[in-house]
């Protein structure tokens, strides 16, 4: 059996579904709220945000490319969305429609660098984080802004229930949110020619040429996905922390990029799966959720999230290379 | 600088990426346009003394990035590592000799101690670095993401997130003194800068080095050490954030974690714009001197203009940009006169 899962393609999906199988059962026996649906919806609700950001990496990292700048896009797109909604009023759809189209928009300006420097996208990314981010923060003075109109303020949420003691629970909107980007992100990847084509590219960008893919049109894509995501992932933690601060967001973007290649991503593009996504972001929330349930000191999570990326990567890469030995012996003999 | 004078050759100091005429000449224009903007003030020693006391700590980070990058590696982990070896270099100081005061042979000997601690620690976190990317052949962005946040991890457990303050004055000197009206830092900088030179472009090993960024396959097949090359390239990585960390904990009289985050990314874009290839193989110690006194002539000169720091920040990430497309527009022309 372990043979057969050595070579299974889903191999990383299965591993992780096991720790995070080991993990919910030693900490449900462990504390008494890890298992309640309060917990599972707290834990969905906070990590809403980074979830629908980790999908738009994904996409990036099939691709062969990386964005590290989406977190300045979505502050981008948090201070124009609530500037106008403030000054101007509106709604909800619409915050989410200028937050979009300010990701998209940001984005396209990644994507055609990309395409026309030939400089590698890590490269162009950072220039553009901290363009985006600089111009931002002299512009704005970056200052913090509460005053949201009322209807920002409440929450639309599926259903809600009242548990014993009195405390309401909801399936909210970035719940929803979080498993529609899920959903649409693997449906665009596995289901799409587009999502077939990113593969392609990542897995061997002169092949995609060969093929007679049109290389620009596929980059502008997967970097206005990315902008778009961090759009909708802007307004959902504008909405859940009802305040819009400078640093929230950015200095966090390589806290994705550890969740999403926790997930399986290949950091060299071609692989990665969305499933996969979810598994890796599901077991950093589980960590610090399991973690602080059990009342370890706040300071412990970062170094258990760290040894489990340092673990995680060194397991796979030897692993990856041990088979790589065994095969080469094979051909020999 | 570190080329021989019948092989010194301009175009040769920056080996493959960015022209090295380019970034003078946009040194110069920058200069030159500050200097008419800020009348009598651009243009004075203060002010370059000011730069010269700023510009090493970026500097010895930057060093620390770009020798990664020459073997097309990447180290997200130099911050966190500086930090760290900051931490236990004042956590000895500040438990054995009482700050602010001038000190005798036994304090002399607890600084040296500290100091020691602090680069072997450096050392042994570069060997760390090292050894997952070299032993276990973990993608360099990945191991030392996940070395960074565990580093960074263990710092904020060991200070609680607290700052360790509080430095004898002798440590304060390195930070903050001169000799002869040079800065410490900036000493300590064209040093260290220049053993690297020499390490890259004179000894057996730094051409390992720029082999294994080219082609690590052919370099293998060579017959070179490939994993003990790599594995100093990350050691020489993490000994070049201890001695960033020892001039930033004496300039800021403190230590902690997070200090200087912001600086990770830039070092990487200093790297590049000082002609480092990010796919490894090209890029040279004069070029990143060049870059690094670009970008610190732009810091200086907006902020004496008032300019919003950030708006530096911003200024940074667009040169990056606008002499990445200046050298493709170049290339492009050469090879359609080569072509025609």
């Amino acid at each position: 059996m372990w043979r057969r899962l050595r070579t299974h393609p889903q191999r990383n999906e299965i591993f992780l579904s096991f720790i995070i199988a080991a993990l919910s059962v030693y900490l449900g026996l462990a504390t008494r709220e890890f298992f309640s649906l309060e917990n599972l919806l707290d834990v969905l609700l906070s990590y809403s945000f980074l979830g629908i950001m980790s999908a738009g990496m994904l996409v990036v990292l099939i691709s062969g490319g990386i964005d590290i700048s989406f977190t300045a896009i979505a502050t981008v797109a948090q201070y124009t969305m609530s500037l106008i909604i403030i000054n101007y009023g509106g709604n909800l759809l619409l915050a989410f429609l200028i937050a979009g189209a300010v990701g998209i928009f940001l984005g396209s300006v990644n994507g055609f660098l990309i395409h026309y420097l030939k400089v590698p996208a890590i490269i162009i990314t950072i220039a553009t984080l901290n363009v985006f981010y600089g111009l931002l923060i002299a512009v704005t003075k970056g200052r913090w802004i509460y005053a949201f109109p009322t209807w920002f303020y409440r929450v639309p949420s599926l259903f809600s229930f009242t548990t014993a003691d009195g405390t309401e629970y909801a399936v909210t909107l970035p719940i929803v949110l979080l498993v529609a980007v899920f959903v649409s992100t693997a449906f665009l990847l596995r289901r799409t020619a587009v999502g077939r084509m990113l593969y392609a590219l990542g897995g061997n960008q002169e092949a995609a040429v060969r093929m007679g893919y049109n290389i620009l049109r596929l980059r502008l894509f997967v970097y206005c996905f990315m902008g778009l995501l961090a759009g909708v992932a802007s307004v959902v933690q504008a909405e859940i922390v009802q305040t819009v601060a400078p640093n929230s967001i950015v200095g966090r973007e390589l806290e994705v990029l550890a969740a999403v290649v926790l997930g399986g991503a290949s950091i060299t593009g071609g692989t990665g799966t969305l499933p996969g996504t979810v598994l890796g972001v599901s077991l950093v929330a589980m960590m610090h959720n399991g973690l602080t349930l059990m009342g370890v000191s706040s300071y412990w999570h970062q170094v258990f999230v760290g040894a489990v990326i340092v673990i995680s990567v060194s397991v796979t890469a030897w692993s990856q290379r041990a088979g790589r030995g065994r095969h080469r012996v094979e051909i020999e003999v | 600088m570190t080329d021989g004078g019948a092989r010194f050759d301009l175009r040769n100091l920056l080996g493959g990426g960015s022209d090295i005429r380019t970034l003078a000449m946009l040194l110069v224009v920058l200069m030159g346009a500050f200097a008419v903007l800020l009348p009598g003030e651009f243009l004075r020693a203060a002010t370059f003394q000011a730069m010269a006391f700023q510009l090493p700590e970026l500097g010895l980070l930057a060093l620390a990035m770009a020798v990664t990058m020459l073997t097309g590696g990447i180290n997200l982990s130099i911050i966190a590592t500086a930090n760290m070896c900051g931490i236990v270099t004042a956590a000895i100081l500040t438990r054995t000799v009482p700050g602010d005061v001038a000190v005798g042979a036994a304090g002399a000997g607890y600084i040296l101690l500290a100091m020691t601690a602090g680069l072997v620690t450096s050392l042994l976190l570069g060997l760390l670095n090292g050894f997952i990317v070299a032993y276990l052949g973990v993608s360099p962005i990945l191991a030392t993401l996940g070395t960074m946040t565990l580093i960074d991890g263990i710092a904020v457990v060991l200070t609680k997130g607290r700052v360790i303050s509080g430095f004898p004055r002798a440590v304060l000197a390195i930070g903050n003194g001169d000799v002869l009206g040079f800065p410490v830092p900036m000493v300590i900088f064209l040093t260290t800068a220049l053993a690297v030179g020499v390490l890259l472009n004179r000894t057996p090993w730094g051409v390992s080095v720029y082999m294994i960024g080219s082609n690590q396959t052919a370099t293998e097949f060579s017959g070179v050490r490939v994993r003990s090359v790599l594995m100093r390239v990350y050691m020489l990585s993490g000994i070049l954030c201890g001695l960033a960390s020892l001039v930033m904990i004496s300039r800021f009289n403190s230590a902690k974690s997070g200090y200087a985050a912001s600086y990770l990314l830039v070092t990487v874009l200093a790297s590049v714009l000082g002609g480092v290839d990010p796919g490894g193989g090209f890029g040279r110690v004069p070029g990143l001197i060049l870059a690094l006194s670009i970008l610190q002539v732009v810091s200086s000169g907006l902020n004496l203009l008032g300019v919003s720091s950030h708006l530096t920040v911003a200024l940074w990430g667009g040169i990056i940009i606008f002499i990445t497309s200046l050298n493709l527009l170049r290339s492009s022309r050469r090879l359609s006169k080569r072509s025609a």
